[in-house]
């Protein structure tokens, strides 16, 4: 077997409940980069139950082919089914490239199947493209705790693999009736001690936007002091319609949800607008959140690195400056209002 | 009950910091850990001791100085410890470390239970785990909250993102913790005592069942080609009004940039 036959571009197209996720139309999008510089094309592995409906979906951010694999074994997550699944469709259709969301469900499912294909894996890559001389998959990622970047690459094994976490990469226009090239594969699933059941199912009902979507985030960290401090927090939130997010040092400190929570560990954030409010600025917290358009940071200490990625930083008191904000902002508002 | 729990000795990347002036890490001085999420991997190991009773095999791989987690695992509680070392293991990337410690695993066979963190704060990549199950051919629930044991069975609180799914697994079996499942107990002066009696098992290249080009650097598929200080994008403005101004200056700052 020679590397030369390990050919295209497929992407994990990560669905839960029947709904696509939206880390899988972010892939999609980079796929459709790396396949354009491969001249090759780019195939959504879907796997799932009753799930056929999802594929003109991934058709329209990009996939050229979908390949299906329907099976009541894949109707909820669990690792041997969908390594089992993904590992045939790799020795059936030996992609060049496989990526997927590093999501509680990508990160347990690539690194099974590498070890299973006994491939090489990157995770969580911020970066993704092709050596133009080597063509080569280049794959960049932050280590020590985001601290360095390296980048990585898996000459001689294929697929090379990589994981990305949701929110890095751009998902595309959609391209509204859009048709793929459906194929549907079945390994066939034989029940084995390797299987799990799933005795149940506990959904965390959020009435909370997710901090992902949202275009204006005010994020607070250890200097806002207290959970109900954090109410100021989510005043001059409610006035310009924005989110409370926040750093981990609040999350451990149980002022704020772990969803909220944004950083290394927690989400990758790229807002219009991201108000760091009492917010340090460790290393980690600026990997979930440098790429927003606009950073305003208040702080009262001058040295405090979040200052060197904000456009926009004030040394100051927040228990004063933020609640002056919201005064304004609402005296705005009601002004632009009469206008 | 036998329950193995993988453990790694790492630099506390918390207190790692940049030389401004050349961009590369300074590891001078920083002090080496037990990986928080191992560490909360040991925790429920000795609580499930605690609760039906087992006895706790530590391994970790590393320089003979790794031999310093493995003093802190058996002065938490563990029974017995066991390093992996030898120069042929280095350089290994995640698919040649969890191919070694797998072949470590199975030497200490018939186990029910192997335990490791979900991942390390130095490389955060959540996979050494799974694939050491991989390689062991046994199934693995990653991501654990809680874990039951329940006859042949254990019974693990698996989290996702917007859920959990309560996940029923025969042993042996493997699984990966999280590091805000429990609070670790703290090493007793007994214990320490002790762990300073206990020999540890140290394992070279001889004793590790596995072909040389599958070991180390020769067994790593990935390559790190390049790596480089992360550059931020150049620091913007900072002023020190009062408040009225700094709000001020928040306003108008939001109007220039059409936020409001």
């Amino acid at each position: 077997m020679s590397l030369k036959d390990y050919k295209g571009v497929f992407v994990f197209a990560q669905q839960v409940d029947g709904k696509l996720s939206g880390v899988s139309f972010e892939l999609l999008g980079k796929a459709q980069d790396l396949a354009k510089d491969l001249g090759t094309d780019v195939t959504a592995v879907l796997l799932g139950y009753k799930v056929e409906g999802l594929c003109d979906h991934l058709a329209e951010y990009g996939a050229d082919r979908v390949i299906l694999v329907d099976d009541p074994a894949l109707k909820d997550y669990t690792t041997e089914p969908y390594a089992h699944a993904i590992d045939e469709v790799i020795k059936k259709y030996k992609p060049e490239i496989f990526i997927y969301g590093a999501t509680a469900i990508g990160r347990d499912l690539a690194p099974r199947v590498s070890a299973r294909v006994r491939t090489g894996l990157t995770a969580d890559c911020t970066k993704l493209e092709i050596d133009p001389e080597s063509k080569l998959f280049r794959m960049t990622r932050p280590a020590f705790g985001g601290n360095i970047m390296a980048t990585i690459m898996c000459p001689d094994h294929r697929p090379q693999m990589s994981t990305v976490r949701p929110g890095v990469m751009q998902k595309k226009d959609r391209q509204a009736g859009a048709k793929a090239k459906i194929e549907k594969f079945n390994p066939g699933f034989e029940k084995n001690d390797k299987f799990v059941e799933i005795l149940k199912i506990i959904k965390e009902e959020s009435n909370k936007k997710d901090i992902m979507d949202a275009k204006i985030l005010v994020s607070g960290g250890r200097g806002v002091g207290s959970k109900e401090n954090f109410k100021i927090l989510q005043d001059l939130a409610d006035v310009l319609g924005a989110t409370v997010s926040s750093s981990r040092a609040a999350v451990d400190s149980g002022w704020t949800e772990k969803d909220q929570q944004v950083g290394q560990t927690g989400k990758t954030v790229r807002p219009h607008v991201y108000f760091a409010i009492g917010i340090s600025g460790a290393i980690q917290h600026l990997a979930g959140m440098e790429e927003s358009d606009i950073i305003i940071a208040i702080n009262k200490d001058e040295s405090a690195p979040i200052f060197d990625v904000a456009d926009y930083g004030i040394v100051g008191d927040l228990n004063k400056i933020v609640p002056a904000l919201t005064a304004k902002l609402k005296d705005y508002f009601a002004a632009k209002a009469k206008e | 009950m036998k329950i193995v729990v993988c453990i790694k000795q790492v630099p506390n990347t918390n207190e790692v910091k940049l030389d401004p002036v050349k961009g590369t890490l300074i590891r001078e001085g920083v002090p080496s850990i037990l990986n928080p999420d191992d560490k909360a991997g040991l925790e429920a190991a000795l609580q499930l001791k605690d609760q039906y009773g087992a006895e706790i095999h530590v391994i970790t791989m590393g320089p003979p100085q790794a031999d310093a987690v493995l003093r802190e695992a058996l002065a938490m509680g563990a029974d017995k410890a066991y390093l992996v070392s030898g120069r042929e293991f280095g350089g290994a990337d995640t698919l040649a470390t969890s191919t070694t410690i797998a072949a470590a695993v199975k030497k200490l066979a018939p186990f029910d239970l192997v335990i490791t963190g979900r991942q390390a704060i130095d490389g955060d990549t959540a996979q050494v785990g799974p694939q050491i199950s991989e390689h062991l051919g046994i199934a693995n629930v990653s991501y654990a909250e809680e874990i039951k044991v329940e006859g042949e069975y254990v019974i693990v609180k698996r989290q996702y993102e917007d859920r959990h799914h309560i996940v029923k697994a025969k042993m042996p079996c493997l699984i990966t913790a999280l590091g805000e499942m429990n609070k670790p107990r703290y090493m007793t002066p007994g214990g320490i005592n002790d762990a300073y009696k206990t020999e540890i098992t140290v394992w070279g290249r001889p004793d590790i069942d596995v072909p040389d080009d599958e070991l180390g650097l020769t067994g790593s598929p990935t390559r790190v080609v390049q790596s480089f200080p992360k550059s931020l994008k150049p620091a913007g403005v900072k002023v020190q009004l009062d408040t009225a101004e700094s709000a001020d200056y928040i306003v108008d700052k939001l109007k220039e940039k059409f936020v409001i």
